[in-house]
């Protein structure tokens, strides 16, 4: 047949064969794209390596136990001075952030859920009211919000000889909020000892009493116990080994308080800026998970006897959960990434620490900004690895 | 009671209206503000706030602001009390400077024009009705080149140097650059990501997940202190340049998640049916798949441009000068010092007015290209 003739022998070249040959063809524009990806790259390192020795620097991560020569003034959870190495200012950079983030975190969610059923509300007046915040808040730059907060704290608070009092022992000024420190005294591993042995009953404790009501449908009232047992053991203890507790409570004196533990108005502005702005996308996500449950659940569960709050407990939250987590895990994200805005207000983060001082005294941007980038890869990772865990273990296991 | 007693044959009953209770205002009133004991103390607590929050604010905003002034102090004295009202003078004063930064007075007409320019672009992408529309989406396309030689000069303008960039006119330059660059860099990446050759997904992959798990604060970091060690020796790269790279790589990560959302919602069945056209990877994906997932994604590719928009001000961490920018360096100014209040709810109006405009387009948006059922 003529057309076979005309088919027949290919006679074309080589590469217009390949090129129509979908597999081969994939293949060259994986090895083009590669071959481009990694000449590129060469072509930066060169750059790197030219620009590094004209301005005469080394790429050295050295530096970091040098002394930082600066000095940070919120750093709650380890010793820090101006004499230690630039390792340890990044350590406590590194800590700000995540006690930033996971205090906004926790504000964050419990505004945002609040809000988020508010929203729901049949009220009219408190739909709306919660409506409008809602919508102004969330189309406003967050880097303003924290300007703002910030700007009320300075401002707007007392100083601290006319600190706002509260009983004695809580003082909020334009320092920070200081509030009584417990200071534990000999014998208090006991009440720690007790708090740890509840905490280890309930984690046994929660999963057989599930396994009972699904075997036998006897019902324990779980939250209840729970609670009852880690607070009633503490307390037990905390009598039996003599109260072994004392405040330290701050004090007035010259022109700021001493004692006490102190929370820099710096770390009030971000934690409650970061944590407003972020709980009104939580609303909208929550709003929308419970609205995606269908009513005719609800009505299935009174069908079948349940009482509302069991229906609630049992039957719509872990459904809207499952609607909710995966867009709550990315505003959780972003939480986190925001708080890298602390530098504005200077509160010391890690961004502020290693990628703001450090940076400017060292003049090694290329490390520096290395090791930012890393951390917040840690960061991200561990937040959308643990909140992916949650969500296999809450999604619908199907037949 | 006459009425009641009287008994009707059945089916004669004559149709009586609703309880008073049950409609009109009574009856809003009675469902949606007491429809409960709980229900009236929030209503209550509503009103309560309401009452002691909307009166005080819409004084100091409007009622006992000061207009006109030459110094904080000339417009504390003009107050009844002081510090008890905004100081709008401030801002009146300062106008020009949040909008068009420290750009040279002679050359200002090219800003207000690029103003106007970007109107006419955005009304065809916008209204889909409007004549001739096919001709206002090419201009529109070529809109950021033509307004980036309008503002930067050269070819017969007088070149004005970034750094005098400013004010609401730089949020603009950024935001409408980071969202039209980051759109198809942006679809690109999702393509990529879903390819079925392995060395462009995971190239795809990385750099999405590396951009997404950092903060823009830091690529902005990168972009003032260490982009220039990545390029050939002797460039000098202006800093806005890069500034915008790094805004469009940091939105095209996040729209290409989100478009990625609106491919995996197309059925396997279209892109068997465009291959069964014997339609090329190409075409099918221009005519079949991605119209239909970019309709899909409307939402969310509006909330990246948001985001984005809302990001431009973290630029002010670098020493650029947008809006807020010029607010917190007027603020250093001894004569105005401490009217920070009046300067960020100036820059949060502006912003509002943006960022809602644009939820508010997304919901028409979706609303009209709702073809389901």
């Amino acid at each position: 047949m003529a057309s076979i003739a005309e088919t027949g022998p290919d006679t074309r070249s080589l590469i217009a064969r390949l090129w129509n040959d979908q597999k081969a063809r994939s293949v060259i524009i994986q090895i083009v794209t590669l071959a481009m990806v990694f000449a590129f790259l060469g072509l930066i390192l060169r750059n790197v390596v030219i620009n590094l020795e004209t301005v005469g620097k080394e790429f050295s991560f050295g530096f970091f136990l040098y002394p930082a020569a600066y000095d940070i003034t919120f750093s709650p959870f380890i010793e820090y001075d101006s004499r230690s190495t630039h390792l340890r200012a990044a350590v406590v950079g590194i800590l700000n952030t995540i006690l930033v983030a996971v205090c906004g975190i926790i504000l964050a969610t419990i505004m945002g859920f609040t809000m988020g059923v508010l929203r729901l509300s049949k009220n009219w007046l408190v739909n709306r009211i919660v409506y409008c915040f809602l919508e102004f808040t969330r189309n406003i730059p967050v880097l303003l919000h924290i300007l703002f907060i910030h700007g009320l704290v300075v401002t707007q608070l007392p100083v601290p000889k006319q600190a706002m009092n509260f009983a004695d022992s809580f003082f909020l000024t334009n320092r920070g909020f200081y509030f009584p420190q417990p200071v534990w005294e000999p014998g208090a591993w006991i009440v720690a000892a007790a708090f740890l042995i509840s905490i280890a009953f309930v984690v046994f404790f929660i999963p057989w009493a599930k396994k009972v009501r699904d075997e036998t449908g006897r019902i324990y009232p779980v939250f209840w116990i729970s609670t009852g047992a880690v607070v009633g053991a503490t307390v037990v203890a905390f009598l039996a080994a003599g109260m072994p507790l004392t405040w330290a409570v701050p004090e007035l004196k010259g022109f700021n308080f001493k004692g006490g533990v102190a929370i820099k108005p710096e770390f009030m502005a971000l934690w409650l800026a970061l944590s407003y702005y972020t709980s009104c996308f939580i609303a909208e996500i929550v709003r929308a998970g419970i609205l995606a449950i269908s009513y005719g659940q609800t009505e299935a569960a009174y069908a079948l006897g349940l009482r509302p709050n069991r229906t609630l407990h049992l039957i719509v939250i872990p459904q809207a959960l499952r609607v909710i987590v995966p867009p709550l895990t990315s505003q959780y994200l972003n939480l986190t990434k925001n708080s890298s805005l602390a530098i504005a207000i200077g509160y010391m983060d890690i961004v502020a620490t290693v990628g703001g001082i450090t940076l400017m005294q060292t003049g090694k941007e290329m490390e520096t900004m290395i090791v930012v980038l890393l951390i917040y890869l840690t960061l991200s990772l561990t937040i959308s690895g643990f909140m992916n865990w949650y969500n296999k273990k809450m999604t619908l296991v199907e037949r | 009671m006459a009425d009641s007693a009287q008994t009707y044959e059945t089916g004669k009953h004559p149709e009586l209206p609703p309880p008073r209770t049950e409609v009109g205002v009574l009856g809003w009133i009675k469902h949606n503000l007491l429809s409960s004991p709980l229900n009236a103390v929030m209503t209550f607590l509503a009103i309560l706030f309401l009452w002691f929050l909307i009166p005080p604010l819409f004084e100091w905003i409007v009622l006992d602001a000061v207009w006109t002034a030459d110094s904080r102090k000339e417009c504390w004295d003009k107050m009844e009390v002081p510090e008890g009202a905004a100081c709008w003078a401030f801002i009146t004063g300062r106008f020009r400077l949040f909008i068009y930064g420290f750009y040279p007075e002679a050359s200002r007409w090219r800003v207000n024009l690029s103003f106007v320019l970007l109107l006419l672009a955005i009304v065809p992408v916008l209204y889909d009705k409007m004549p001739g529309r096919k001709f206002g989406l090419w201009y529109a396309m070529a809109f950021p080149f033509i307004t980036g030689w309008l503002l930067v000069g050269g070819f017969g303008l007088t070149p004005v140097d970034t750094d005098q960039f400013g004010g609401i006119m730089l949020t603009l330059v950024i935001g409408v650059t980071g969202i039209t660059f980051s759109l198809p860099i942006g679809i690109l990446l999702a393509l990529g990501r879903r390819s079925k050759m392995p060395v462009l997904r995971i190239l795809c992959i990385m750099f999405i997940e590396f951009i997404r798990g950092v903060p823009l604060i830091a690529l902005l970091f990168i972009a003032s202190s260490m982009l220039n060690f990545f390029l050939p020796p002797g460039t000098v790269f202006d800093l806005l340049i890069r500034v915008l790279i790094m805004v469009t790589l940091f939105a095209s990560a996040y729209i290409a998640e989100v478009v990625r959302g609106g491919l995996q919602g197309i059925p396997k069945g279209q892109h068997e049916a465009a291959d069964s056209l014997g339609m090329t990877y190409v075409k099918a994906q221009l005519l079949i798949i991605l119209p239909q997932a970019l309709k899909i994604s409307i939402p969310g590719i509006v909330n990246t441009f948001i985001g984005l928009f809302k990001d431009t001000t973290l630029v002010l961490i670098i020493g650029m000068l947008d809006p807020l920018g010029i607010g917190r360096a007027s603020l250093a100014d001894a004569v105005w010092s401490g009217l920070s209040r009046e300067v960020y709810l100036f820059v949060a109006l502006f912003f509002f007015i943006c960022c809602f405009s644009m939820s508010r387009y997304s919901l028409y948006l979706e609303r009209k290209l709702h073809t389901g059922h």
